[in-house]
């Protein structure tokens, strides 16, 4: 198996999402067949060959520094899960 | 053994342009909570960043001014990581290939003339501001986030870690603030947190080649603050060092309260960034001939401008040195000689009392109530003899309190320096009649006692006697 | 007479000559809606009030005597992926289950320049993941000419309520076949513009360096209005062309004579259904017969257009939907701790195949796995795009089937992601490159079921293929068949 558990469990963390026991194993036998397929991209010589981040090529696009109008602040809010004061509120932050 | 300290800066330097870095959002500080916000600083679902123009002119400038060379072909990229205060969860800011990189600027520290290197300059976004329930964040319950921040443009300046000591820390950070100050890019206001430094820190015997174990300090947001947390950091790693000890790697914080560094027990699995190219914006490619527009605009940077100083006026090094470490001195001290006062003189009036009076106000020099211009004709009264230096510091508190011209105050006051011969004598003989202890000391050969019999005759006069003459005829009447 | 089986020129022509007003026409979609949305089940939210409302606007500006622009009155739907301010917009996902935008997409201000009858937002794979609209968190869209299958995917719930007459247009988005792919299941045409030709502000992101909005339509006509109102440069998307944009209704004239047609033969090979590979090639002797010249083609990437899109395309899903994380918007579950509270918020409101992507992109991503996957998957792009760009040194287009098989049974996909991805063969690799695309319908299978021909164009070049298009629509009828459903058509 390419993905092990310590794989999955390191990525369920950086993706911020908790796997349940029961379903650890269809995600690492989903995750490892998807990804041993995708190790058909070692075939290809890519020595010399650049990335490609953008999908046509652009340079320099740039915005005038002017002033646009803010949102209202209610509608800024309108969709927060929990306010308080006119902030947005979390719960307590644990620093890591 | 001996150790020696190396140590490196991150400085973020937030910049004054009028609109946030990916939005057209207002910058302005303290504004109401939530109040300078849009989709796009919100990170709402399919909102889209656009550069802001001068964001990229001032990173460039800002590399230009600290000798940097300038990437012509840079990107953004996504910093991933989780925080509240940063509605993506991603910081956009530049990872391989930033605006600038090998830069570097020379500092002065007791007369030691150092270079410090640039790793690079690079442009990102700040975050938003986390109001805690409770007095610290780990006593609070709930926190509350106020997103006007977000996206405010900084610059993140790394140094390499040539740095050796906290007075050397200090010296690079403030002539990084005078070239940002210089260039105008940024308003550099420490107390607004427009100026910000992570501190590494790390010891190894002295002429060692290898860096020892580091630890991070962050967001030391002043100069006392980045020489107390850096001196007790050196002293924390000597113990442990000499115990016997390991230095572990870790982000400790920095209680100013209580003047010590604290570990914040980091995860380290935590800070898998995963930087990943910023899709949504195209990279950045700057001509030669943008770069040559950019350097004829930049203006006169502050070690020209202190040689400038030694050359053109005489000034000594240090005081040069003083003089050109913020922009706003420096054009302060250029007025005040342009009404054509003595420029020692000036120098003089801006390092002592001036500066006195506005440490004690908390004022900026920019702010100062006493004007260059007053200041200057104020210098020209001394250098005529209209007043002396002594009644000049009565004429400059008046002139910090109203505005009044110089001349005006001295006129109003009669502060106008006595200089009439006849006049002076007269006053002299009555001390000398009165005071016949001292005389009698005087000429039993304890020269100082003449000073006792000057400070009287200026007393009589409330200090308008010229001291130069009261001094000739003192002596000249008791020899 | 029924309104709602026509194409929006028909329409368009209609209410300009006054046949008919825009409120008939409104009322006599809603009635097919109720008619038959209970089986297509093609909408997430309808706006039929607002709708009638709007109907009501473009009549009274009618009776003034006022000049009807290409939209006006005509009513359609938009894919819930793509902001409309003050109405829902929930990407089919339970974490925006409650989201309503504060703004509009820039495609969305600019179709309301038109003043179109809005009739609600189409249901779609959860975050536009997925070829068949089953992942969408609220219900799966069925196949209005078999109920029983899919409508394709992502925009499923566009195509099937064009091909249903539940809508006469409507906007759908594609990242990997998302807009052709579904126009092939469901016998409909859909464009995919190039890479930047549309504005994406608006459009809740996906793969940003993939996604675009297009076109889901009764005729290749139509693609061809809806494109001009919709294309050009906007600066709140630093990456949309600035090109100029040419009025692609010059494009809808019969000629292909002399076009040049490569057919790549990495494109007619393995898994593909007889039924497809027939009434291409039967579409393509139609472009032969009609003057096109023919030309075999290599394409030889496509082999590993998969495998990379498949890591760029969640790579960048995976940090585009970190900031669904209950804090400022969208749906939250709680937590003892904020960590807690983003980790419950994420876990219980995306679907699996939304989490599936998200964890490989930060697999891709993660340190030690970054050169091997991602990496080479840009690196792997750059070489899909030079093939194209090699062959369209020789060629005008390229075709090819839309997918390799026509719609098929809900759930027959179900549990095996991988063989999912393995459909979209046809589709990711123009997204990699970033060229413009077209899916027209070419046939049917055994069973009944649409087939589309997949017409590739250069970079901006998206007049060539309409002009192809609506050649071969020409000379065919398949545009004008209606599924039979709820017994009224």
């Amino acid at each position: 198996m390419k993905v092990t558990k310590d794989d999955l469990e390191n990525v369920a963390v950086l993706s911020r999402l908790s796997i349940p026991a029961d379903q650890q194993e269809t995600y690492i036998q989903q995750m490892d067949s998807i990804l041993t397929y995708m190790d058909n991209l070692a075939e290809v010589d890519t020595a010399d060959v650049k990335p490609t981040t953008y999908a046509l090529p652009m340079q320099n696009v740039f915005r005038e520094d002017v002033v646009k109008p803010s949102l209202d602040r209610d509608l800024a809010l309108s969709n927060a899960p929990l306010k308080e004061d006119n902030y947005f509120k979390v719960p307590k932050v644990l620093e890591d | 053994m001996k150790y020696e300290a190396v140590i490196g800066l991150e400085i973020h330097c937030e910049l004054k342009t009028k609109t946030k870095i990916f939005c057209g959002c207002a910058t302005g500080f303290g504004a109401d909570q939530n109040t300078h916000v849009c989709p796009v600083c919100l990170g709402l679902p399919g909102s889209m960043p656009s550069v802001n123009k001068s964001v990229v002119e001032f990173a460039i400038k800002a590399g230009l001014a600290t000798n940097c060379e300038i990437n012509q072909y840079s990107k953004f990229d996504r910093k991933n990581y989780y925080y509240p205060d940063l509605p993506k969860n991603w910081q956009t800011s530049q990872y391989d290939l930033p605006i600038c990189k090998n830069g570097w600027v020379d500092i002065d520290v007791d007369g030691e003339k150092r270079r410090i290197r640039l790793t690079r300059i690079h442009m990102e976004e700040d975050a938003g501001k986390l109001v805690h329930s409770g007095t610290t964040i780990k006593d609070s319950a709930t926190s509350n986030v106020d997103y006007n921040r977000t996206g405010v443009p900084l610059l993140e300046i790394v140094s390499e870690p040539d740095l050796r000591s906290s007075d050397e820390a200090r010296a690079y950070m403030e002539k990084i603030k005078a070239i940002m100050e210089y260039i105008d890019v940024s308003n550099c206001r420490m107390e607004e947190g427009n100026l910000r430094a992570d501190v590494n820190v790390s010891l190894r015997p002295v002429g060692s080649e290898q860096l020892g174990t580091r630890t991070e300090m962050k967001n030391i947001n002043s100069f006392k603050g980045l020489v107390d947390a850096i001196d007790y950091e050196i002293e924390r790693q000597t113990e442990v060092l000499e115990d016997g000890g390991h230095v572990i790697q870790e982000t400790r914080t920095w209680d100013p309260a209580r003047g010590i560094t604290l570990s914040m027990r980091s995860k380290e699995n935590a800070h898998d960034y995963r930087y990943m190219p910023e899709p949504d914006l195209p990279p950045i490619v700057t001509s030669d001939e943008t770069i040559e527009k950019y350097r004829k605009e930049l203006p006169e940077l502050p070690d020209a401008r202190r040689a400038r100083l030694e050359k053109d006026y005489g000034l000594s090094s240090y005081d040069a040195g003083i003089i050109t470490s913020s922009r706003a001195e420096a054009e302060y001290f250029d007025a005040v000689v342009a009404t054509g006062a003595d420029a020692k003189l000036a120098a003089n009036w801006i390092m002592g009392d001036l500066a006195k009076n506005l440490n004690e106000a908390e004022l900026d020099i920019s702010k100062s109530p006493v004007e260059a211009e007053r200041l200057g004709k104020m210098i020209q009264l001394i250098s005529k003899g209209t007043i002396s230096s002594k009644i000049a510091k009565k004429v400059f508190a008046e002139m910090w309190a109203c505005p009044d011209d110089p001349e005006k105050i001295v006129k109003d006051k009669g502060l106008v320096q006595i200089t009439d011969v006849s006049a002076i004598e007269g006053v002299v003989d009555e001390v000398i009649a009165n005071n016949p202890k001292a005389v009698e000391e005087y000429k039993g050969g304890k020269k100082k006692a003449i000073g006792a019999l000057v400070g009287q005759v200026m007393k009589a006069t409330k200090g308008k006697a010229n001291p130069q003459m009261v001094n000739q005829l003192l002596a000249k009447k008791l020899q | 007479m029924a309104l709602f089986d026509k194409p929006a020129h028909v329409l368009h022509d209609m209410l300009a000559k006054k046949e008919i007003s825009a409120t008939e026409l409104t009322k006599d979609v809603l009635g097919r809606i109720d008619a038959v949305e209970g089986d297509v089940q093609a909408y997430i939210t309808r706006t039929p009030d607002e709708a009638l409302a709007q109907a009501k606007a473009v009549d009274e500006k009618l009776a003034k005597g006022e000049s009807v622009s290409f939209l006006e009155g005509i009513p359609g739907a938009i894919k819930d992926n793509i902001c409309t301010k003050g109405v829902r917009t929930t990407c089919a996902s339970k974490i925006l289950d409650n989201f309503v935008p504060p703004y509009d997409a820039t495609v969305m201000t600019k179709v309301n320049e038109q003043h179109p009858v809005l009739l609600g937002k189409t249901n779609l794979d959860e975050f536009a993941m997925g070829g068949s609209t089953e992942n969408s968190a609220f219900h799966p869209t069925h196949n209005p000419w078999n109920l029983d299958c899919v409508p394709g995917g992502s925009s499923g719930g566009s195509a099937a309520a064009v091909a249903a007459g539940t809508a006469i247009w409507a906007l759908g988005s594609d990242t990997g076949g998302s807009i052709r792919q579904p126009a092939s299941f469901c016998g409909v045409v859909g464009l995919k513009p190039t890479y930047g030709r549309v504005s994406r502000y608006g459009l809740v992101a996906y793969g940003s360096s993939l996604d675009q909005i297009g076109p889901l339509t009764r005729d290749v006509t139509d693609a061809a209005h809806i494109l001009n109102i919709i294309s050009g440069h906007d600066d709140m998307d630093s990456t949309s062309s600035a090109a100029e944009v040419p009025d692609f209704t010059q494009a809808l004239r019969q000629d292909v004579k002399g076009l040049k047609i490569g057919l790549p033969k990495e494109y007619f090979t393995e898994g593909m259904d007889p039924d497809v590979e027939k009434a291409v090639r039967a579409a393509i002797e139609q472009f032969r017969a009609m003057g096109a010249e023919i030309v075999d083609i290599s394409l030889p990437h496509t082999k590993y257009a998969i495998s990379a899109y498949y890591i760029i395309a969640p790579a960048e899903a995976a940090t585009n939907l970190e900031r669904y994380d209950g804090v400022s918007y969208g749906e939250r579950v709680d937590g003892e701790d904020l960590v807690q509270m983003m980790t419950n918020t994420r876990t219980e409101l995306f679907g699996e195949e939304v989490k599936r992507r998200i964890m490989i992109g930060n697999y891709a991503l993660s340190a030690g796995y970054y050169d091997a996957y991602y990496l080479k998957a840009l690196k792997v792009r750059t070489l899909v795009q030079k093939d194209y760009f090699d062959a369209f040194e020789n060629v005008d287009v390229i075709m090819a089937p839309t997918a390799p098989t026509p719609a098929y049974e809900i759930g027959a996909m179900a549990g095996d992601p991988l063989q999912m991805y393995l459909q979209d063969v046809c589709t990711v690799p123009l997204n990699l490159a970033g060229l413009p695309g077209l899916s027209v319908p070419c046939g049917k299978s055994s069973k009944g079921m649409p087939i589309g021909l997949q017409i590739i164009g250069k970079p901006l070049d998206e007049a060539t293929i309409l002009r192809a298009a609506y050649t071969y629509e020409q000379s065919q009828s398949y545009h004008m068949e209606m599924p039979e459903l709820g017994g009224k058509h």
